[in-house]
């Protein structure tokens, strides 16, 4: 936490992008979280991938529930709107308002006790429901504003600051979306931005429910020896499947990589995903050898991370598609849309007889 | 990339370019914070042991450190270093207490120095406290060199001159020879001094060469000799028409001299183009101020007369010209010649040094231009017990390396009175303190005003240029000497970084509100510097490169923009950045320097 905010003057060389903000111009308010917070680094990921974007601001909403993470929203895209709901409530409000006005973007931030404890049904719903947002957990298995109690997705056996054991089993966020029907699913690291702001790239051009389960260490609770969830283990038990590049345009592929190697997919909104393979014969759209390939990588002790599933076909159809509703937002409609008089109603009724 | 080595001190005095880029290396945050905190008499007392003339240097410094300033990188314009100098000579109360004494008992050395200038009466002042007993010579009535003679008491009055120059000559052992000038070094080293200090600065003003100089001489003077003469009082008015010749300094003050003397239609002339003129740009922008055209690229072809009378003065108009290896020419620009009316001429157009008074068998040796051979690192000339500093080493320079010179001189006479080696000169003193109090608290301001440079407001004009002795410049009130003070970034508390706590979390690196901060693996410098967060295209600005990160990578820090915000500390959960203040003061002369 620090007092002062962050000064104006910024890099004499700072680049604007094609709207003409500078980085700069998508930060928020200072963060009030721990000095060395994950969270902040995952903020900063946003911002980029934002500004990468070149994004409007006021075309975005950002909503969380509550917790360390759930404040973030505070902390970037300050000209953005903004709804802080209830503890775990979040995936319903987001619903609402997707349905409400389909032409924002929407991110979900959320943490793993809102997502994974209070808030796991509104989790499962919103995932199956395919809702077209970005939902970011930011993970750091710990409650760190209730001082460091274990939360559902502390790994089994591993320790607390105060050396108890987790006795519990782990909540696998990742296979929870998978499961439950989200079309884009990632894991990442916070201290890993190299990997991170592409796939929020990514899944924010991604047109239906996109999930990114990032590993955010609790530096005041869960970053010591033991921890399943700290900058060391994380780093030295990282097995990223592969490594994505955001493309808004298909451009050539310059570099060299081996045959077989390279992977160019479509999204709906026309921008393609580049997926360098680093695994052997990971295939993150085939959803059953994706499961499998996440329960050995788990069994092994390893932490898989990059883009680990995308959905193909009529399961990667948002929540608007599956209802077949208007392409103009509902919240423009007026009077004249919703009555449309008695002549229409003894159309419809003629049609039923 | 090798991994910087901070134990080196000129590795953070560089970042604090101010002071690195100051010939005395005042340590200038470290004043302005002072001025901040509205102790004017400790700011001053600062300034005073780095370079001598606070009062003076306020209103005339050459200023090296504000086109070196961070801030003019970060933002529009350099902290206003020079005016808030004087802000600190301005509210100081009486600091006569804090200043040295001669002791009782003296060590048994004599020292003359030739010429009471700035370069002089550093020596003086260094070697004085020490028990040397001092003789100051100058051939005129009064101290100050040429602070006194050339610079118009418009910009610098009398009572300030007094008060510096009596600050030293009233530490006591300093006997003053004044109104006597020296015609003959032998003489003076027959006085079995030990050590002769020369300070004579460049006392020759350059004359003009063209047809009919000589038969109007009566109306054309040269610049620095007028100027001397206006400031004794010896001359006080001017004609209606007025040609200064020249773009230097010297020709800013003899132009504003004029209009204040009667001058009514002032025109300065130069031979090469306005932005290529010897004067600080500030001097220029006065001097315009004051309703004075500068024409530029005119050459001086003809000087006209009547009767021995002068009556204007004709120019060639030339044009630039580079040549294959980039080499300026002024060649004829084809166009008509210019002709000025005037009534007198002001020759501003350089100073040489001279002379006359070393005699060819005293042992000194001179080159080929005259100069006396003199060592850049000790000012000793090839006479070993004869040392020069000043205008009169180099040639002519300003106020400020002056006082370097008379620094370092005074270390090397010192050393040589003490049978050392001159050569071997003393490191500077440094010391590095960690600036935390708490966890947000530290013992600067880290807060980073957002204002714009203030101007320092000045007379009205018509008042100012009435009478040659009312000062032009008000100076900065306490309100805005503060906050113009709040603009200075404090570069000398330094970001330090210790690997060993870092766990590579990235606060810092998001933090940062210039990005400055990259973690990176290794690679040749030059590829680095285009892979950081922000490309560190300033190679004149180092970067700070540590090693032993769990992660194999780098830590690198770009120096060039850097706010010393200390947010990364602030953000930084192990401690692994700290802000420690860097005070770096030169070592003077006195035990200090020597070894024994």
């Amino acid at each position: 936490m620090t007092y002062l905010a962050k000064p104006k003057l910024h890099h004499p060389k700072l680049v604007a992008n094609a709207l003409g903000y500078t980085r700069r111009d998508y930060e928020g308010s200072v963060s009030t979280l721990c000095a060395g917070c994950g969270h902040d680094s995952i903020s900063a990921a946003i911002v980029q991938a934002i500004y990468d974007l070149a994004l409007p601001p006021h075309r975005i909403a950002k909503l969380s529930g509550i917790g360390c993470s759930s404040k973030t929203p505070d902390y970037f895209l300050g000209a953005s709107h903004g709804f802080n709901s209830v503890h775990g409530r979040m995936p319903s409000v987001l619903t609402g308002a997707n349905l409400a006005n389909r032409e924002l973007i929407y991110i979900g931030v959320s943490g793993d006790g809102d997502s994974a404890s209070i808030g796991i049904g509104q989790f499962a719903h919103v995932m199956r429901r395919n809702v077209n947002m970005l939902y970011m957990v930011e993970n750091n298995g710990v409650y760190g504003l209730t001082k460091g109690q274990f939360s559902a997705t502390a790994d089994k056996g591993s320790k607390s600051k105060k050396g108890a054991t987790n006795s519990d089993e782990a909540i696998d966020m990742v296979s929870l979306a998978i499961q439950m029907g989200a079309s884009f699913v990632a894991r990442s690291f916070s201290g890993d931005k190299e990997q991170l702001v592409p796939l929020v790239k990514a899944a924010i051009s991604h047109p239906g429910a996109a999930f990114i389960d990032c590993i955010s260490p609790c530096v005041a609770f869960n970053n010591h020896v033991g921890s399943t969830k700290s900058f060391d283990y994380v780093r030295a038990h990282n097995d990223a499947v592969n490594k994505l590049d955001f493309i808004t345009g298909r451009t050539e592929i310059t570099a060299n990589y081996a045959p077989g190697t390279v992977t160019e997919v479509q999204q709906h909104d026309g921008s393609w995903i580049r997926l360098r393979k680093t695994a052997e014969d990971y295939d993150p759209r085939d959803r059953r050898n994706v499961m499998s390939y996440l329960e050995e990588s788990r069994a092994a002790g390893e932490i898989s991370t990059g883009l680990l599933y995308l959905a193909a076909g009529d399961e990667a159809d948002d929540l608007h598609a599956r209802m077949n509703t208007l392409d103009r937002p509902l919240n423009q409609l007026d009077t004249a849309d919703l009555v449309p008089g008695s002549k229409v109603l003894d159309k419809l009724n003629a049609s039923l007889r | 990339m090798q991994p910087t080595n901070v134990g080196n001190p000129d590795y953070f005095h560089k970042v604090v370019d101010c002071q690195w880029a100051c010939p005395a290396h005042t340590p200038v945050p470290e004043y302005i914070r002072l001025i901040s905190a509205g102790r004017y008499s400790d700011a001053y007392v600062v300034n005073w042991w780095s370079n001598v003339f606070p009062g003076v240097l306020g209103r005339t410094c050459d200023r090296p450190c504000e086109p070196a300033c961070r801030r003019g990188r970060v933002e529009e314009e350099p902290v206003a270093i020079c005016r808030l100098k004087r802000v600190a000579a301005d509210y100081k109360d009486d600091i006569t207490h804090r200043l040295p004494t001669a002791p009782a008992q003296r060590n048994g050395k004599r020292i003359a120095l030739i010429g009471a200038g700035p370069a002089s009466l550093t020596v003086a002042r260094d070697l004085a406290p020490l028990g040397y007993e001092v003789v100051l010579y100058d051939q005129d009535k009064q101290g100050g060199g040429m602070i006194r003679t050339q610079i118009p008491k418009f910009r610098l009055p009398e009572a300030v001159i007094d008060e510096e120059v009596g600050y030293i000559t009233n530490i006591g052992n300093i006997e003053t020879r004044y109104g006597k000038r020296i015609d003959s070094l032998k003489s003076v080293l027959a006085e079995n001094y030990d050590a002769v200090f020369v300070g004579t600065g460049a006392p020759r003003g350059r004359d003009l060469d063209v047809p009919g100089r000589k038969e109007a001489a009566a109306h054309i003077h040269i610049g620095i000799d007028w100027l001397a003469s206006v400031s004794f009082g010896h001359t006080d008015k001017i004609g209606k028409r007025v040609i200064v010749l020249g773009g230097g300094n010297t020709a800013m003050d003899c132009c504003r001299s004029s209009k204040r003397l009667g001058g009514e239609e002032v025109t300065v002339v130069v031979r090469s183009g306005f932005e290529e003129m010897k004067a600080s740009p500030w001097e220029k922008e006065d001097a315009m101020h004051e309703g004075i055209p500068i024409l530029n690229y005119l050459v001086p072809k003809q000087v006209l007369h009547e009767n021995g009378k002068l009556t204007g003065m004709v120019f060639e108009k030339v044009k630039a010209e580079y040549d294959d290896k980039g080499r300026r020419n002024l060649v004829h620009a084809g166009e008509p010649d210019v002709t000025i009316p005037c009534d007198n001429v002001l020759v501003a157009i350089g100073q040489e040094n001279s002379f006359p008074w070393i005699e060819k068998d005293a042992g000194l040796e001179f080159d080929k231009w005259g100069m006396p051979v003199v060592d850049p690192a000790t000012f000793q000339s090839t006479n070993p017990r004869v040392f020069f500093g000043g205008d009169s080493a180099f040639g002519p320079k300003n106020i400020i390396w002056a006082v370097a010179h008379g620094h370092e001189a005074a270390v090397s006479i010192d050393k040589f009175c003490h049978g050392e080696n001159i050569a071997q000169r003393p490191a500077p003193q440094v010391v590095m303190k960690s600036q935390k109090m708490g966890i947000h608290e530290w013992s600067y301001d880290n807060e980073i005003s957002n204002d714009l440079r203030y101007k320092v407001p000045l007379k009205e004009k018509e008042i100012a240029l009435k009478n040659i002795k009312i000062e032009v410049e008000l100076g900065f009130d306490p309100k805005l000497g503060f906050a113009e003070a709040q603009r200075c970034l404090n570069c000398d508390v330094q970001t330090v970084f210790a690997a060993k706590l870092c766990i590579e979390c990235d606060a810092c690196v998001d933090i940062c509100p210039v990005d400055c901060i990259t973690f990176t693996p290794d690679g040749a410098e030059a590829e680095v510097r285009q892979r950081l967060s922000a490309p560190a295209i300033n190679p004149t600005q180092e970067l700070y490169v540590q090693d032993g990160l769990k992660t194999g990578r780098l830590m690198v820090k770009d120096e060039d923009v850097c706010l010393h915000c200390g947010l990364c500390a602030e953000r930084c959960p192990t401690g692994a950045w700290d802000m420690q203040k860097f005070l770096l003061e030169t070592t003077k002369a006195g035990a200090a320097c020597r070894s024994h």
